[in-house]
């Protein structure tokens, strides 16, 4: 009887840890991924922006001021990603 | 039809850097809303709200005055060295936030809710108010505010390129 409730016992807390390490690793992946999609973004942007800057060097101020934007609108999406990761992995 | 283009490995900006102008302008304006911010972090959350509030806002501000840093000075060097500094900067950045927030994730005073939602918000609300005036300064540019807050200096703002690496594209 003991051996069965230790059994169980110890069945029931490999579940626990189970999930436990399935809700990191979940939270882990959704910030990782939420770091790619802006990565690809920003380097798309950065990219046009350049382009737009050595064709007409005369708007380079214009153009960089949309880029700085740009960027840290793109960012803010890896930024919900991270603030998803804390909150699901330490509250 | 021709046209010419500069060499972005060569070509570089001068004057002073907009991007610095706008992350001095969202820096001037999160200081103007952290009153608020932090107010109503301590009547939702307390003591510990209102600090953590002031924690994310401050991460907020410096990171827009870092990628502006960065951004500005690699802009003086190349435009192919903003491109690299604006992609490695965003990644440095993130791991530079990870690594605030996760050190003071169990300090007495900290509480992440408050925390990760400043960081979002005020990050997205900043960029929004600066979007807004950066949009009216380019549209009137006769209706700028103040002479403070002018962003001429982005008009000014000029690459310069040697004009023997100018390649022509047909």
């Amino acid at each position: 009887m003991s051996t069965l409730a230790q059994l169980a016992a110890e069945t029931a807390y490999t579940a626990a840890e189970a999930k436990n390490n399935a809700a990191a690793s979940g939270a882990g992946m959704a910030y990782g991924l939420a770091a790619i999609g802006p990565g690809i973004g920003i380097g798309y942007l950065v990219g046009q922006a350049v382009q737009a800057m050595a064709r007409q060097p005369e708007s380079a101020g214009t153009v960089q001021t949309t880029m700085f934007l740009g960027i840290a609108f793109t960012e803010a999406l890896a930024l919900i990603g991270f603030v998803v990761f804390i909150l699901l992995k330490f509250v | 039809m021709t046209s010419t283009a500069a060499n972005p490995l060569t070509s570089s900006m001068q004057g002073p850097s907009p991007a610095v102008q706008v992350a001095k302008d969202l820096a001037r304006r999160g200081v103007l809303v952290a009153p608020v911010l932090v107010g109503l972090g301590a009547a939702f959350w307390g003591i510990s709200g209102a600090a953590s509030v002031a924690y994310g806002l401050a991460i907020v501000v410096l990171n827009f005055l870092l990628a502006a840093a960065m951004l500005g000075w690699a802009a003086r060097i190349s435009l192919a060295l903003m491109a690299a500094s604006a992609l490695f900067g965003f990644l440095i950045r993130l791991g530079l936030i990870a690594v605030a927030v996760l050190l003071i994730r169990d300090a007495s005073w900290a509480d992440l809710v408050p925390l990760g939602l400043t960081l979002v918000i005020s990050h997205l609300g900043l960029l929004f108010w600066e979007m807004r005036f950066v949009s009216a300064s380019l549209a009137f540019p006769g209706l700028k505010p103040s002479p403070s807050q002018d962003f001429s200096a982005t008009v000014t703002a000029t690459i310069s390129n040697d004009l023997s690496e100018t390649k022509e594209y047909q």
